[in-house]
């Protein structure tokens, strides 16, 4: 896995020529807008590192998870709409969450149907379809698994249960991480197994939810690995929250500050 | 129901005929937040139940990937189950024509009032039967079933008089416990054998034959304690209890799959049968068990069969029981079948791979769930069978991280995530009537700035200003914080928010086109 300094930046996608004349709105989502804004900053750099264009329309707020899941489907309903008229007019919605991603094409129109507006519905099909993880976008649409980026550090990955289990991204965070120069990526033990964050159920359940994200800490911890790698920060958040209180000195960090790192940043 | 000693005081009532149960109805039992905090100290539970599901789960994975039309027989099962479902009201008129035409009466119970009624009837008229010129015990044995736990049958007998005795092996151990079971599969999951060991000494002799007084707490002698033990109720018994995996619409045959042989036992020996089957345990004919009797072993004890597979098709001159009684029973199923989205549940053919696989269950094990079926599909049924107004059934659908690993499992494809938010949402709406809740507050403030884009560009400005004054304090992550923060901050520290948002970063460094600045 390891590469060789004259590897650096080697890679094909280098050149801006990937994502040439692509126009990708970006979907921060809410948790990053304002906790984890390295993710969506990384996620702008690297796309236009590829070539994209990034905007940012300034009236996105969430993907209306938090509330679908505790039940408040009256609630969730404005979010939803305003999901769909804010990103309706673009080709292509990333987002750096295999959460949110999921939640929006699996919730959205469920909940445009529960509003009973076929007017929503038929909007929702419509962005939903074109709306993608960053992992999926790079590797599906981009068609591109070596971003150029170099990260020389031991990490290992937790694939996030929305990520496999709703948005099924499959295997291309690995493959894109694979493809990182410099990385070691460290296998972890029961990587599919749940963290224990479900959103509010964290704070519902806190006992179990700490309970889980032990065991997730501690195979963590016993890969030897310096930095956690997820494609979702709220994971990250609760996995890292224990870590940091246990002192492991294991860094969280998204997938896409990964993939956005190039050899110039360790230098 | 909160702490389980292996004897409680209540346990030996003088007046009773078997092992008293732990007190209080299931109904009243704490919610799940609650009682899930006592059952996260149980270590035995907690070591047995790492080590236990993970076997299992690996074991699955073995003989569900190997079968090469495994997902083609996970969609003919869901299929099977969808057709029948849809046409209950005449798949099960069908049961029962056929059911009578095979020589069995068939008795129909609105809930498990009616339904414990009509067995306590048939085991009073079966006991007054003259054997001889002994009188029989008022007694029953049983074949493992959750129609009869959901209906808690055994205290129903008990109270008319009658003993009922559970004789597979997990769950003899938890009616000699004074337990309840934890698992539908594996019901004694949470005790270990230098338990059982206890459990039996001090307990069979009181209810039958004792246990060896130098009984060890190797499992093969614990099991021939357990065989000594059941064979003379066995052998006396003139009544037997079961239940149903499947009853065969176009024959009326009943099918009862288990691993031991004891169901065997009392379904062949007794010379009067009463089983006891929900309505949802219809399948169209006995070519559907083709489907369902490789799906089934396969997710349930992660076998590629199991050793026993019982059918009967009413009884039979001179061989084996003599009586056949089918009492079916609908105990809130319709009701569930009356949801379109909640019916999916209805397909559930009781295998365990969604409780085996999920991370929750796993911690707490299942008497956290106030129901006899716990995990993932006990969160979605049990709320949907009894409703939402008690405070343990409206805090179990939120007893999942939504984490999705039952999904891929279920061999019926019930899309438990889907009906877990379902069910969450059954449980705002009925609240919406009562008084307001911190939950409800909390929620619908997020729904005001999260549905409105100003607010929330508002709000993430507030955030930043936060992350700027604590950064100035040198602050970046919290260890523990007072309640409400506590329960994210009692075992895991949090990050500062950083003092510029993205979408702030985003304003400085790019024009409203996308190019950067």
């Amino acid at each position: 896995m390891a590469s060789t300094p004259a590897q650096r930046g080697a890679g094909p996608a280098t050149t801006a020529d990937v994502g040439a004349r692509i126009t990708v709105a970006l979907f921060a989502t809410c948790a990053n807008d304002v906790m984890f804004p390295q993710a969506p900053m990384a996620t702008t750099r690297l796309l236009e590192r590829l070539g994209c264009r990034v905007v940012f329309p300034t009236k996105q707020t969430c993907c209306g998870q938090p509330l679908v899941n505790t039940g408040y489907y009256d609630q969730s309903v404005p979010i939803v709409r305003n999901f769909a008229e804010t990103f309706g007019g673009y080709d292509y919605i990333v987002a750096p969450s295999g959460s949110c991603v999921g939640a929006i094409r699996h919730q959205h129109a469920m909940l445009a149907d529960y509003a009973k507006d076929p007017g929503l519905r038929r909007d929702v099909d419509a962005v939903t379809s074109r709306t993608f993880d960053i992992s999926e976008f790079l590797v599906d649409v981009l068609e591109v698994t070596d971003v150029g980026a170099y990260f020389p550090h031991v990490v290992t990955f937790h694939p996030t249960c929305h990520s496999l289990r709703v948005t099924h991204v499959g295997d291309k965070p690995n493959r894109l991480l694979a493809a990182v120069g410099g990385i070691t990526v460290r296998e972890l033990t029961d990587a599919d197994r749940c963290c224990g964050f479900g959103g509010t159920f964290a704070l519902k359940n806190p006992d179990i939810s700490v309970a889980m994200a032990s065991d997730k800490a501690r195979h963590v911890a016993d890969t030897g690995a310096e930095y956690l790698v997820a494609g979702d920060n709220l994971c990250l958040l609760n996995i890292s929250g224990v870590l940091n209180r246990q002192k492991a000195g294991i860094k969280p960090i998204h997938l896409v500050e990964v993939l956005a790192s190039t050899a110039a940043d360790h230098e | 129901m909160s702490k389980r000693p292996v004897r409680p005081s209540n346990a030996h009532d003088a007046d009773r005929l078997t092992p008293a149960p732990p007190p209080g109805r299931f109904l009243d039992s704490p919610t799940f937040p609650k009682q899930s905090k006592v059952e996260l100290g149980n270590a035995v539970q907690r070591r047995n139940l790492y080590d236990a599901m993970r076997t299992i789960r690996t074991k699955r994975v073995g003989v569900t990937s190997e079968a090469d039309d495994w997902e083609d027989l996970r969609l003919a099962g869901e299929a099977i189950k969808n057709r029948t479902l849809r046409h209950l009201d005449r798949y099960l008129l069908q049961l029962e024509e056929s059911l009578t035409a095979a020589g069995s009466t068939v008795h129909w119970a609105r809930d498990a009032e009616e339904a414990n009624a009509i067995i306590v009837g048939l085991v009073n008229a079966a006991l007054a039967t003259p054997q001889g010129d002994q009188a029989s015990a008022r007694e029953v044995v049983k074949v493992k079933s959750m129609a009869t736990q959901e209906i808690d049958m055994n205290e129903a007998l008990e109270e008319a008089g009658i003993a009922a005795w559970e004789t597979d092996l997990a769950e003899l151990i938890v009616q000699l416990g004074h337990d309840r079971p934890s698992h539908i599969l594996v019901p004694a999951i949470h005790r270990n054998r230098s338990e059982v060991r206890q459990i039996f000494l001090d307990e069979m002799g009181r209810y039958g034959r004792p246990a060896p007084d130098d009984l060890d707490s190797e499992p093969v002698n614990l099991a021939a304690a357990a065989r000594l033990h059941l064979r003379e109720k066995f052998l006396r018994a003139k009544v037997a209890i079961s239940g149903a995996n499947f009853a065969v619409a176009e024959t009326g045959t009943l099918v009862v799959v288990e691993s031991e042989g004891n169901g065997r036992m009392c379904l062949t020996l007794a010379d009067t049968l009463i089983s006891v089957v929900g309505i949802e345990k219809v399948i169209p004919s006995v070519a559907d068990l083709e489907v369902f009797l490789q799906l089934l072993p396969r997710s349930s004890t992660a076998e590629r069969m199991n050793p026993y597979t019982s059918f009967w098709t009413g009884p039979t001159d001179g061989d084996g029981p003599q009586a056949t009684h089918v009492v079916l029973i609908d105990n809130g199923r319709t009701k569930v079948l009356a949801d379109p989205v909640g019916r999916d549940a209805l397909r559930c053919i009781r295998c365990s791979a969604c409780i085996n696989i999920c991370p929750v269950y796993e911690k707490v094990g299942g008497h956290a769930y106030g129901s006899v079926y716990p995990g993932p599909i006990g969160a979605v049924l049990t709320p949907q069978l009894r409703g939402v107004a008690s405070a343990v059934d409206a805090s179990v659908p939120y007893a999942s991280t939504l984490c999705g690993a039952c999904v891929d499992v279920c061999p019926v494809r019930i899309p438990l995530p889907d009906l877990l938010v379902h069910m969450r949402h059954k449980v705002v709406e009925a609240k919406a009537h009562g008084r307001p809740h911190a939950d409800d507050v909390a929620m619908r403030v997020t729904g005001k700035v999260l549905g409105s884009p100003g607010v929330w560009a508002a709000t993430t400005k507030a955030i930043s200003g936060t992350g700027a004054v604590l950064k100035k304090g040198r602050v970046d992550h919290f260890g523990p914080l007072p309640w409400p923060l506590s329960l994210w901050t009692n075992a895991r520290d949090v990050p500062a928010p950083p003092n510029e948002s993205f979408r702030a970063w985003y304003a400085r460094t790019h024009h409203k086109d996308g190019s950067p600045r």
